[in-house]
């Protein structure tokens, strides 16, 4: 058992992986490059020793079969962890997490359990080619059926990979790819208060609120601090679970600030950001004292490395949208 | 596996393959230096980038070194009219369909995604996603077949598609599902497999358990497996393939044994999953020597050729860095250029809104430098 240390984010995943698998023989894990390798992110490094190539398992080079391949061991009572390598290498395994993993459960009317992660490397910012750098999270949520997760600090990286790999459900794991070396305290022996399916307040504050998640969360709490010096007081919520989405704690925020801004590396048309601003309008109409606003990625393909750092929102683009947020 | 030239150099008979040759043209002695020529300049081309890549001038480099036979030989082996199909670590086939090498650098360097004008170049855009190439490959072979430049017998006009996927990417679902359509449709395409013995850090045999070429049989695709470091047997093979294929005869499939010798990419860590005496007994094997010493038993090459050559390749790589150095940061708003061939409103708006907020910044710098 592991104990309490400072951890980057891609260890507190290794070692919430290893602690699951030896407290519970079923959990496997599955994937390209995983085993020998430890992954190219190097997150399942050392497992391969530890548990051998039983538990895991260098596949063959094709996520459909995958992920399909780990639906048949989850109904047959283990308990796959899969990895994507990247999450636009997700794509060719889209049909098998929409029309299959998303939906066993409830074509078998509760007959048959799909407990099986997984994990994607998730988000921009690392000046990859095309492909390495996708946000398909919208499309993950609007799945019934699907649990998503995303953690953005190295507790929550051990704590939700413990907890994604103990859910009866299929849970999609988002990992802040360019956050993978951020270190941070993890605590393994005691399990947080906080369900992981529930937001968290990080920063209270009182004339706005900011609202992001994984790989967007330093952001918003950089952004905070910049507007503190403008003499701004923003609280600042990190989402987690994006599936389901925990409204009620934002809407209890939105109640006390009257402002939101949802800040998402993911186009903003038809991105979760766009979800999340109509229920709360819906729920905080007579409480807002101006519109929901987004930041966020436009209408386009993720852009060549050269030219992302345009795309993606940075300080400036959130204060913008602060500033835009209080002229009402 | 097809083997005409022997790691020494020496040349093996080979009944079908050399008269395919003798025919062509394509084993003729100005010829084979040529492909040497070809092999020296790109593989100096390749150090160049791997190099330019560690000064920080690209993102990433996919080296093919190593492979330069599979790939001079196979673009050779295609005629202009031919349509290719690569995926990201075809330089040799690119150079050989008269791609320069600084073009390949715009992916690698994050200025573009692609490059050049497939359409112009008869040559589809590098693929990451890997595997996805491979139906469009066979799609692209339904429309000759629609376009009726397919078994005419017109050798000059009569076209077939050369698909390329590693050994690795032959496992992905869109790859047979692409022997099945080009299987169905008898279409005139050639799949072609660089075995070079690793898909990153996992060996070929966690792929299949039979030889690659054995696995389009399954679909009624006939296959070869040929010596990918010997680049007349890759000649002879993917030029007879592609006849047939052009005559009408159906898809082929042809996996070329060779090897990676550098690292998957510059991100990649070979030394943690491949013994280093497998890579020398690989070295052994190289390429670009046995068409050397092939030459020089034939005593068609000198030492005022191979200098000359040795001298050209450094100016390429010269030409390369200039290139690089030339190759400005595309100002961002272009990335609104081509999302959509029509106009979109959304798209639209974005880019206004963009612009408008660049503007704030450019005001505030005349401010400040005004003030
Ligand atoms: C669909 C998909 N999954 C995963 C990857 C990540 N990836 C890039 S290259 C590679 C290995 C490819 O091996 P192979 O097809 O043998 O070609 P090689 O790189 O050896 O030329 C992997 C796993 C990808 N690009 N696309």
């Amino acid at each position: 058992m592991s104990t309490s240390s400072t951890l980057p984010i891609a260890k507190a995943i290794t070692a919430g992986l290893r602690d699951a698998m030896a407290a519970d023989d079923r959990v496997l894990l599955m994937g390209e490059d995983i085993a020998t390798l430890g992954g190219v992110f190097r997150v399942t490094d050392g497992l391969l020793a530890e548990f051998g190539a039983q538990r895991v398992v260098d596949t063959p080079l094709a996520e459909a079969g995958i992920v399909g391949t780990a639906v048949g061991l989850a109904v047959r009572g283990y308990r796959p962890v899969v990895e994507i390598q990247f999450d636009g290498f997700v794509f060719p395994a889209y049909n098998q997490i929409t029309t299959q993993v998303a939906k066993m459960h409830n074509r078998t009317s509760g007959a048959v359990n799909l407990p099986m992660v997984i994990r994607i490397p998730h988000g921009g910012g690392i000046g990859a080619v095309e492909h390495h750098s996708e946000s398909p999270e919208a499309l993950f949520a609007h799945t019934a059926g699907l649990r998503i997760l995303a953690p953005a600090t190295a507790q929550d990286a051990y704590w939700m990979t413990r907890q994604a790999i103990e859910s009866e459900d299929p849970v999609i794991m988002l990992e802040p790819k360019r956050r993978y070396w951020v270190k941070g305290d993890v605590d393994p022996d005691r399990r947080p208060a906080l369900s992981p399916w529930q937001a968290q307040v990080v920063r209270p504050g009182t004339d706005a609120t900011l609202l992001a998640w994984g790989p967007s969360m330093p952001l918003a709490l950089e952004s905070a601090q910049a507007a503190e010096a403008d003499g701004l007081d923003l609280e600042v919520i990190d989402a987690r679970s994006l599936s389901p989405v925990d409204v009620p704690t934002i809407a209890d925020s939105v109640r006390r600030t009257g402002r939101l801004l949802i800040v998402h590396e993911a186009p903003v048309l038809g991105g979760l950001g766009g979800e999340i601003a109509a229920r709360i309008s819906e729920e905080c109409f007579y409480h807002l004292e101006a519109p929901v606003l987004r930041v966020g990625g436009y209408h386009l393909p993720y852009p060549p490395a050269r030219m992302e750092h345009a795309y993606l929102p940075d300080l400036d683009r959130v204060l913008d949208g602060v500033d835009r947020l209080l002229e009402h | 596996m097809v083997q005409l030239l022997a790691p020494h150099g020496t040349r093996t008979p080979h009944e079908q393959l050399d008269a395919v040759l003798e025919e062509s043209g394509l084993a003729a002695p100005e010829r084979l230096r040529g492909y040497y020529r070809d092999m020296v300049m790109i593989r100096a081309a390749d150090l160049e980038a791997t190099s330019l890549q560690r000064q920080g001038q690209l993102g990433l480099w996919a080296s093919a070194l190593g492979q330069e036979a599979a790939q001079i030989g196979a673009g050779h082996a295609s005629r202009t009219q031919d349509y290719l199909v690569p995926t990201y670590r075809e330089h040799g086939v690119a150079w050989a369909r008269g791609i320069e090498p600084w073009r390949l650098l715009e992916l690698f360097r994050g200025i573009s995604h692609g490059g050049w004008d497939p359409n112009a170049l008869r040559t589809h855009p590098y693929m990451i996603v890997l595997g996805s190439q491979a139906p469009h490959a066979v799609g692209y072979a339904m429309g000759l077949q629609r376009d009726g430049v397919v078994g005419t017998g017109d050798a000059e006009t009569d076209t077939a598609v050369l698909a390329l996927f590693g050994d690795g990417a032959s496992s992905e679902g869109e790859v047979a599902e692409s022997f099945t359509f080009a299987a169905s449709f008898q279409a005139p395409v050639v799949f072609y497999t660089q075995n070079n013995q690793w898909a990153i850090s996992v060996p070929t045999q966690v792929q299949s358990r039979v030889p690659l070429a054995q696995r389009s049989r399954g679909w009624g695709i006939p296959s070869v497996r040929v010596d990918g470091n010997d680049v007349l047997a890759v000649l002879g093979a993917v030029r007879t393939a592609l006849d047939s294929a052009r005559g009408g005869n159906g898809p082929v499939f042809v996996e070329a044994m060779t090897y990676r010798m550098a690292a998957h990419t510059t991100s990649d860590d070979a030394s943690r999953y491949r013994p280093a005496a497998e890579e020398e007994e690989w070295a052994a094997k190289d390429p670009i020597l046995r068409l050397r010493r092939h030459l020089e038993q034939l005593g068609e090459i000198d030492e005022q050729f191979t200098s000359r050559c040795d001298e050209e390749a450094h100016d390429l790589a010269m030409q390369l860095h200039h290139h690089i150095h030339g190759m400005e940061d595309p100002d961002p708003v272009r990335m609104f250029d081509h999302p959509y061939a029509e106009p979109h409103p959304i798209v639209d708006a974005e880019r206004a809104q963009y612009l408008e907020y660049v503007a704030q910044f450019e005001d505030e710098d005349t401010e400040e430098t005004t003030r």
